[in-house]
């Protein structure tokens, strides 16, 4: 059996990194993620591996560029406000597909916001964020154990697919305290890396990378390969949660801490006569999309929760397609919605459908 | 079982981040409460905006004890002052003080400031530890965070606290376990164990912890789910 250890989220995403085989981290500090740097600098020297606080955000990520390059696993971590500095650096390196792993513990925004938690960065993680038709896969773990097992699983995939990966977490997440149970040694994945710039000896011709292709023909031919590379990630790395969706009249739709606040919102429905599902999306791209086609016919109605405006509740309702009606609550600001806020609009549609 | 007693009249926790030193802080305000009419909780956390004592911050003033934290420029934001009214309390004789410290030696950095205004025979200065945690498993480790703390505090850590635990999950074994490490800063800092931490919903609730008297506590400071 491995080590149980009780652990910051923060901390555990920076100690799941380096049992990952990460050895470089760049950043620059940011309430509520600023734990992971802290961890990185006491833990990366023992182990022989590179902390350096950058003097931005813009800096770290192209940092992250360079030591990918070479490839090297690599992470950079910030939140909302440091990630909207990192965008070109983001574009940059899914332009030149280089495999990394990026953390944003999302707080409130838009602008320097607050320091409290929010999940309103779901559009620019999901849906660009950088300029160009590219995606980064973004994973949302919801528990303590769950970001350190999805912080290892983001480097296998950054590298399988030569891609970005983000984890994206909220502050609470960030800043919960929970016991994780480690594994004696992680799984970590090798795949052929004879496209990085690391040296070439004379032996070989050297790599170049880039994402500069001035000849329109070619650069169409590159987002070709890039797209093909999409289709194959959504095809095969869609991940979720389906959790009491059996029989239930409203399934309501949440990741991260929200669904763990949706579970004590099931709970608590149960008590009160009232059966109420979760699909958890884990991947939130690729959106799981197969989820949904599993338990469309179960409900009355979908109820998506987030710590937004509402931003993921349109890639439900794209998935959804009208089968079913699909409502939205959440909070803004940081402030988090409270069970009796969900259990409220579960009423007010139970209401409006008669059901 | 012999319960852990205040005696002194400002009583300051600090240690590594995550050690328990909120939770514990507002459980001490709540004790000393039940002798002393003024008592004052001070979030001294500069470090952390999250989970916080000051959380618990209408549940004490409704008990008559006053919370102060401080200003984050009047908002949230991460630009922290502290407030002259801990100033006053610490010199005020009448008033009890618990004072709930920032994590590691950069939270504890703050108390240097107050350092005229604590009387040195009138303070105790615990130290918490959880030896769950990753950066506090071993004694080497330990002890540098003390000798740190008490650097950037410029005061001395007089009492140790364990504060072992795991959650929900925790059991007598994991206490005693912690119990081994408190031994063992003792022997080498002479710094005297004051008690081990219970929940009061730990089942069963052990009779006794080795040697080490107890402090029950209940949880204060809640997740939102």
């Amino acid at each position: 059996m491995g080590q149980k250890l009780l652990m910051k989220g923060n901390e555990v995403i920076a100690e799941a990194a380096i049992r990952a085989g990460c050895r470089h981290y760049f950043g620059y500090p940011i309430t509520p993620q600023t734990e992971i740097a802290h961890y990185m600098a006491k833990a990366m020297p023992k182990v022989g591996g590179v902390f350096l606080q950058a003097e931005s955000e813009v800096s770290a990520i192209n940092m992250v560029y360079g030591a990918a390059s070479t490839g090297k696993r690599v992470m950079t971590s910030s939140s909302s406000p440091g990630i909207s500095l990192k965008m070109e650096g983001i574009s940059y390196a899914a332009g030149a597909q280089l495999p990394a792993v990026i953390v944003n513990i999302m707080r409130g925004g838009p602008g320097l916001g607050g320091i409290q938690p929010s999940q309103s960065d779901y559009f620019q993680a999901t849906k660009g964020g950088g300029h160009g038709d590219y995606h980064m896969v973004v994973l949302a773990p919801s528990s303590v154990q769950e970001l350190y097992e999805l912080t290892v699983e983001a480097f296998n995939i950054a590298d399988r697919y030569r891609i970005l990966t983000m984890i994206l977490g909220d502050g609470v997440l960030g800043q919960m305290m929970e016991v994780v149970n480690f594994r004696d040694e992680e799984k970590i994945e090798t795949y052929d890396k004879s496209w990085a710039t690391c040296g070439h000896n004379n032996e070989r011709e050297h790599n170049i990378i880039t994402s500069i292709h001035i000849d329109p023909v070619i650069l169409e031919q590159w987002n070709n390969d890039l797209q093909k590379k999409y289709r194959l990630i959504y095809e095969k790395e869609q991940r979720y949660e389906l959790y009491n969706c059996e029989n239930a009249d409203i399934i309501l739709v949440a990741y991260g801490s929200v669904a763990r606040i949706c579970k004590g919102v099931i709970k608590e429905a149960k008590e009160q006569g009232i059966n109420i599902g979760l699909v958890r999306p884990i991947t939130l791209w690729p959106f799981p999309v197969d989820a949904f086609e599993k338990v469309i016919d179960i409900p009355s109605a979908f109820l998506t929760v987030e710590m937004s405006a509402g931003q993921m509740v349109e890639d439900v309702r794209l998935t959804v397609n009208g089968k079913k009606p699909v409502y939205f609550t959440g909070r803004m600001g940081g402030m988090i919605p409270t069970v009796n806020d969900i259990m409220s609009k579960i009423y007010e549609i139970k209401n409006e459908l008669k059901i | 079982m012999v319960p852990l007693l205040f005696k002194k009249r400002i009583n300051i926790f600090c240690g590594h981040y995550g050690s328990g030193k909120s939770e514990i802080s507002v459980n001490a305000a709540l004790k000393i409460k039940e002798e002393h009419n003024h008592v004052l909780l001070a979030d001294m956390d500069i470090v952390n905006p999250f989970f916080r004592s000051v959380d618990a911050k209408n549940k004490l003033e409704d008990l008559g004890i006053k919370v102060v934290a401080p200003l984050f420029a009047n908002t949230n934001v991460d630009v922290p002052a502290l407030i002259p009214e801990i100033s006053a309390a610490l010199k005020n004789k009448s008033v009890y003080t618990v004072l709930d410290v920032g994590g590691d030696e950069d939270g504890a950095r703050v108390l240097g400031r107050y350092h005229f205004d604590i009387p040195k025979d009138d303070y105790d200065m615990f130290f918490v530890f959880n030896r769950s945690r990753p950066m506090t498993q071993n004694l080497e480790d330990t002890v540098q965070y003390i000798m740190e703390i008490e650097a950037a505090s410029r005061l001395k850590i007089t009492k140790l606290i364990n504060n072992t635990h795991f959650m929900d999950d925790t059991t007598q074994e994991d206490l005693l376990y912690g119990l081994e490490l408190a031994r063992e800063i003792s022997l080498k800092t002479g710094i005297p164990l004051a008690a081990t931490c219970v929940m009061d919903t730990m089942e069963p609730q052990p009779e006794s912890i080795g040697e080490s008297p107890v402090f029950v506590l209940k949880k204060n400071i809640l997740m939102p789910f």
